[in-house]
């Protein structure tokens, strides 16, 4: 009769990084959270195509801001990797210095959106321009609000000593997570600042 | 053909049968999908209680622990069967809808008549379109077209999303503020076809009906010709009387051709409409037409010619009039039409007057 | 810093009469009095509060529907007014579309999922709490408007611009705006707990292709709910945002009232599939212990679930039909609906394969799964009717559609219901609901059903729109109608016949034993209620029929049901790998917590006071939300109840 179950090896206790639930449950939440983002975009397309170019406040919008803010943040998902490889490898601050650069790259991105922002000559009930373009950038700053809680909690954890290189799951889901913002963030730019220099070129 | 089936089926609404080219293949291919339904239902129905009693164990049964389960076998023969047929009735289903579809999208000739309707929160503005300005005429609720040619109606709204649907004629499109979409319809032979709002529109969407009367080309024209004169002006003191009355009362929402009574740009107006903001907004905004439904009211020019009020919803006699202009709301809660106020004199040198409008 | 346990190789045992079945009860049970009720993440806890919370709404909807039918019942009736009317038919369509059909079946798969799998608990015990609590608050936020006049009342879709603020002032709509996206919340949790659960912490040897159908159709349900939900949140906070600061994503004037139809019916195609593909799970694997065989069919019926999902996420156009749509979008997704129907064929099939090749026993359950299949049936090809565009044009926005709704949701998901119950009564409560009384509370509601809503396709096709709060006498529908009325009355005193043969049976039901159905699956193999710990030790799995094994005798290989590992350190389970369920973690999980309860009150407060336009108090709500989530997330690895020298004697 063959054993009730055979077990070759330990089993940790509590998950390992992309063994843990909790990386699967993160996985769940960009999911829906990208679904969100895709609806958002659908609703841009579908005013872009029922107007045509004439619904753009500009057929060009300005990059001289959003473009270098775009960089920034995708910087910071190369910052975060090497955080994440600093907690991986057991250099603490290395971790450490990492996210505090990260967020900080975070919190310039949201300065500099807000004061690109504040230079629009439309608002967010001027038309339906205004209010998909504030809506679609506000939901995304609220996502990179959350990040950068997330991110402070995992400093204040990686300060304590928490993590070690075999057990530092949270450094992994907030790291996704981030990654999975600067995504978005990639879509959106591109959607909103330069598409249109090809579909309302004329 | 007279069947006591369909004395119980009938109502003045069912597309059971219908009368015209933009609706009959689409009514054949639903009986087609009618027929198909009853069979499958039928079949499955026999298929599911045959087995139960066929199949079951009879006698008590003690406890079902006593039961043996097996695997049996034959089981995939029922896919094997099934499947196959289930997707021969679809895809002849798509295949036909599809037909359908492309044969009654546009019409089998180029209309020579356009309607231009406008879903209002709760009733129909009709405009009759023509490349001459001067032969186009605004009526209400209901639409006369010849018999044996399509239509071409244009929908839009001054409001909410309404749906504009004469069963026996035609199945439902949209009337969608922004934007316009277009159907058409054609009856083959005359008669009353009632139609009503098919999308919930607010309070009164029960009471947005309508009727296409359909009649010979020559009687058409007659009723067109109609339409088109302004109102005669009234002969007797009491209908003057009323006439003032109405054009003091009334004017601000309902416009009647040839009189002072020009009825009022809606697209301007604030909020819902009560006496007070009516006078309120009335005295400081001019009196305009436009082409998306820019009035509050419906055109009273020829009311008389109307066999319904407030939009299929009352009969077009002395009592109905009267009753509905002094309490519209008691008749139909919630419609956009305020009481009046008016005193019994008042009232009823108004209806004398409306009684003049052919 | 203290040293944790980093891994460890659990102990195999038999369970025996050395077994610490007491301690691991101790370490289970949830606490006593009101504490013990708020903060316990026990699944079957939740599960049952799902079900029993879902139950007062249906029956609320169906007096809803009860007065609606008083009067429709003749033409030219004048018990409602119009706006009561039509704030009664939205209230319906909201209660039994998003307070019964989908939280009912979220019910039956809590309780269920972690017994079927092997498991003690779910993956999520917290979130599991938190879906529920956020449901109740969500529901009792919408009814709060309902019952102090402020229902909505554009119907349960909501047009605009209709229900933009222009046309629909007053608090009613935005009731029902932040009402649904708070309930979305409660939606994507438990869907992703639901998804974590079935791919991670089913017991070992329980490969995916053992696992029964009623976990592929909650699965697929969750995968949908999770790509589905945030389109109708985001449309009503679009929407909120229009009524509140005039925002012009739905005007008529700037905005486009069609994005509002699109994105509410992206939501609501699936979910309408969501609310009903659990439910045929639940009649695939309850149906075979009647029929006294396996299912004809498990991997056709498995792979339908899962592509009914998937194309329903195509077709939702079909609800925009007279929209005003270009012709080659009308035929697309007519296309795509009518081949919807080819996978709820499969199971169709292999429902009515199972009867004819097994040997049916009637039981009461078992009346309700077979009649399903012929309700099931009839919903079908009235919505096949309506996938062709140009007979929908007529049949649309009619009575025919009501009819159609609700053969396929009272067909396809209360029929099964009211099946599982009797099913599964008996593992909840530990008594069987009485048998005669059974029958009689299978007949009337299924006479009474057919005799209300089969008409309801005839009157439809005589013209009768959908929505309207009375009809003239001329009309002819009033005999139809006064049918009816009165087969909804049949059927109403039929669910109270299920209601009264609860209230008897629990505490005179006759006892019922760990498998009064002599069925195939895991939860049949534990104790009726089940332990607080699920299963003493975490079986071994070697077919999809563990328990008929002996008799199926398929191959030599036997599930291991009374030997297996332990686990006993405290609130743990296992985790497996996706596919093929092997073991790869001892999963911690947590003990019961106040955190979910706190969040909801801090999110519901906050919703409350956006509702009243309070910012500071939304400020403050949010604020215990993220408290709450601190005390969640703060990193603890706690063995509950158990000090040193305990753990010293586990592992002796």
């Amino acid at each position: 009769m063959a054993e009730a179950v055979y077990l070759d090896q330990d089993l940790p206790v509590a998950g390992l990084k992309r063994n843990s639930v909790g990386w699967w449950g993160i996985l769940c939440l960009i999911a829906t959270e990208a679904s969100l983002f895709a609806y958002l975009l659908f609703s841009y397309a579908y005013f872009a195509v029922r107007f045509g170019p004439r619904w753009l406040p500009q057929a060009h919008p300005a990059l001289k801001l959003a473009l270098p803010d775009t960089i920034i943040l995708l910087a910071s998902s190369g910052v975060i990797w090497w955080a994440e490889q600093g907690a991986k490898t057991g250099r603490r601050r290395q971790h450490l210095i990492g996210v505090a650069v990260t967020m900080a790259m975070g919190v310039v991105f949201l300065i500099v959106q807000a004061f690109e922002w504040s230079g629009k000559t439309f608002t967010i009930t001027s038309g339906s321009y205004g209010s998909l373009y504030f809506i679609i950038t506000g939901l995304h700053m609220a996502h990179v609000v959350v990040g950068l809680i997330i991110l402070g909690v995992v400093f204040a954890w990686s300060a304590a000593g928490d993590f070690t290189p075999r057990r530092h799951t949270p450094v992994l889901i907030s790291s996704t997570y981030w990654h999975f913002v600067d995504v978005v963030w990639l879509v959106v730019f591109t959607t909103i600042y330069l598409a249109p220099y090809v579909w309302a070129s004329s | 053909m007279p069947n006591p089936a369909y004395a119980l089926l009938a109502s003045p609404m069912s597309y059971l049968r219908t009368f015209g080219p933009r609706a009959d293949p689409a009514t054949t291919l639903m009986w087609g999908l009618v027929a198909l339904s009853l069979a499958v239902v039928a079949i499955i129905t026999l298929l599911v209680v045959s087995g139960v009693l066929v199949r079951r164990r009879r006698g008590a049964v003690e406890a079902m622990a006593s039961l043996p389960a097996e695997r049996g076998s034959g089981g995939l023969a029922w896919f094997y069967v099934g499947m196959p047929l289930t997707v021969i009735a679809l895809v002849g289903a798509l295949a036909w809808t599809v037909a359908v579809l492309a044969a009654i999208d546009s019409p089998p000739v180029k209309p020579r008549l356009t309607l231009e309707v406008t879903g209002h929160q709760w009733w129909w503005e009709v405009r009759y379109l023509s490349p001459n300005p001067s032969w186009t005429f605004v009526t209400a609720n209901e639409i006369h077209i010849p018999t044996g040619q399509p239509i071409q109606v244009k929908l839009v709204s001054a409001d909410v999303i309404h749906s504009f649907w004469a069963p026996a004629l035609t199945g439902k499109t949209d009337a969608i503020p922004g934007q316009t979409n277009l159907s058409w319809l054609q009856a083959d032979r005359p008669g009353v076809y009632r139609g009503q709002c098919a999308e919930f529109c607010g309070v009164q969407h029960a009471h947005m009906g309508l009727d296409v009367v359909a009649e010979a080309p020559a009687a058409f024209e007659a009723w067109r010709r109609g339409q088109l004169r302004p109102a005669a002006a009234p002969v007797t003191a009491e209908a003057l009387d009323g006439e003032r009355a109405f054009v003091a009362h009334c004017g601000a929402c309902h416009a009647v051709q040839g009189t002072d009574a020009r009825g009022q740009a809606s697209g301007d107006f604030i909020g819902p409409i009560t006496a007070s903001s009516l006078a309120a907004q009335a005295a400081a905004l001019p009196a305009r037409h436009s082409s998306t439904g820019g009035v509050v009211g419906p055109d009273l020019t020829h009311l008389m010619s109307r066999t319904s009020l407030a939009a299929g919803t009352l009969p077009n006699n002395v009592g109905g009039l009267s009753g509905w202009i002094a309490n519209p709301q008691a008749l139909k809660p919630g419609a956009q039409m305020p009481a009046t106020y008016l005193s019994g004199p008042q009232l009823s040198a108004v209806v004398s007057y409306l009684e003049t409008l052919r | 810093m203290t040293a944790w346990e980093d891994s460890r190789r659990p102990r195999i045992v038999k369970v025996d009469g050395d077994f610490p079945a007491e301690r691991l009860r101790k370490i289970w049970e949830g606490g006593p009095g009101l504490a013990g009720w708020i903060s316990s993440v026990d699944h079957k806890e939740i599960g049952k509060r799902y079900i029993v919370t879902a139950f007062v709404f249906l029956i609320l909807g169906g007096v809803e529907a009860m007065v609606m039918r008083w009067q429709l019942g003749g033409p030219d009736q004048r018990l409602l007014s119009p706006e009561q009317y039509d704030q009664l038919f939205t209230i319906h369509g909201v209660t039994m579309i998003f307070l019964y059909s989908s939280p009912i079946l979220t019910g039956f798969s809590n309780f269920l999922w972690p017994l079927l799998f092997g498991s003690r608990d779910m993956a999520f015990p917290r979130l599991n709490a938190l879906s529920y609590w956020i449901y109740l608050a969500s529901g009792l936020f919408i009814y709060a408007g309902f019952v102090t006049g402020n229902g909505a009342n554009d119907g349960w879709f909501n047009y605009v611009p209709y229900a933009s603020k222009a046309y629909d002032p007053g608090i009613n709509i935005d009731v029902y705006a932040l009402g649904l996206i708070l309930l979305g919340i409660s939606t994507t949790v438990g869907s992703a707990n639901f998804v974590v659960t079935f791919l991670r912490t089913r017991a070992p040897g329980m490969s995916i292709n053992r696992v029964p159908i009623l976990t592929w159709g909650t699965l697929s349900a969750s995968v949908s709910n999770l790509l589905a939900v945030p389109s109708v949140s985001l449309a009503f906070f679009l929407l909120w945002l229009d009524r509140q600061f005039g925002t012009q994503f739905f005007t008529a004037s700037q905005g486009q009232p069609l994005v509002w139809q699109h994105l509410f019916w992206m939501f609501g195609h699936p979910w309408v599939y969501a609310i009903v593909l659990p439910a045929m799970g639940m009649v695939s694997d309850a149906l075979p212990t009647f029929c006294r065989r396996p299912l004809v069919g498990y991997t056709p019926v498995a792979l339908a679930t899962v592509a009914t999902m998937a194309l329903g996420m195509g077709v939702w156009v079909h609800h925009m039909f007279a929209t005003g749509l270009p012709s080659l979008a009308l035929s697309f997704f007519a296309g795509a609906s009518l081949i919807i129907t080819i996978p709820s064929a499969v199971a169709v099939f292999a429902w009515t394969a199972t009867i004819w090749t097994g040997r049916p026993v009637i039981r009461t359950a078992f009346l309700f799964f077979a009649s399903m299949i012929v309700l099931f049936v009839i919903g079908g090809v009235s919505g096949v009717m309506t996938a062709s565009t140009p007979v929908d044009w007529q049949l649309t926005q009619t009575y025919f559609l009501v009819a159609h709704i609700h053969y396929v949701l009272i067909g396809i998901n209360v029929f099964p219901v009211v099946g599982a119950i009797y099913y599964w009564f008996p593992k909840m409560t530990g008594r069987l609901l009485n048998e005669p009384l059974g029958y009689w509370n299978f007949w009337t509601m299924f006479i009474g059903f057919n005799l209300g809503f089969f008409p309801m396709h005839i009157v439809g096709m005589m013209g009768m729109p959908r929505r309207i709060y009375t009809y003239g006498a001329q009309m002819g529908w009033g005999p139809m109608n006064l049918v009816i009325s009165l087969g909804a009355l049949l059927f109403a005193i039929g669910v109270m016949l299920l209601v009264i043969n609860i209230a008897i049976s629990l505490k005179r039901g006759a006892i019922a034993g760990p498998n009064p159905w002599s069925a195939p699956t895991l939860e049949w193999s534990i104790p009726s209620p089940p332990p607080p710990y699920n299963f003493a030790v975490i079986p071994t799995i070697e077919s999809r029929h563990p328990l008929w094994e002996d008799w199926l005798n398929e191959s030599p290989a036997r599930s291991r049901l009374t030997e297996g590992l332990l686990l006993d350190r405290g609130r743990e389970t296992l985790a497996t790998s996706p596919l093929d369920a092997e073991p790869n973690l001892v999963l911690e999980m947590p003990a019961d917590s106040f955190a979910p309860f706190v969040l909801t009150c801090g999110l519901t407060g906050a919703f409350i006071a956006a509702l009243f336009h309070i910012w500071w108090v939304v400020g403050v709500g949010l604020l215990i939300v993220i408290a709450a989530l601190v005390d969640w997330f703060w990193p603890r690895r706690v063995h509950a109840d158990m000090t040193a020298s305990q753990q010293g004697a586990a592992d002796g």
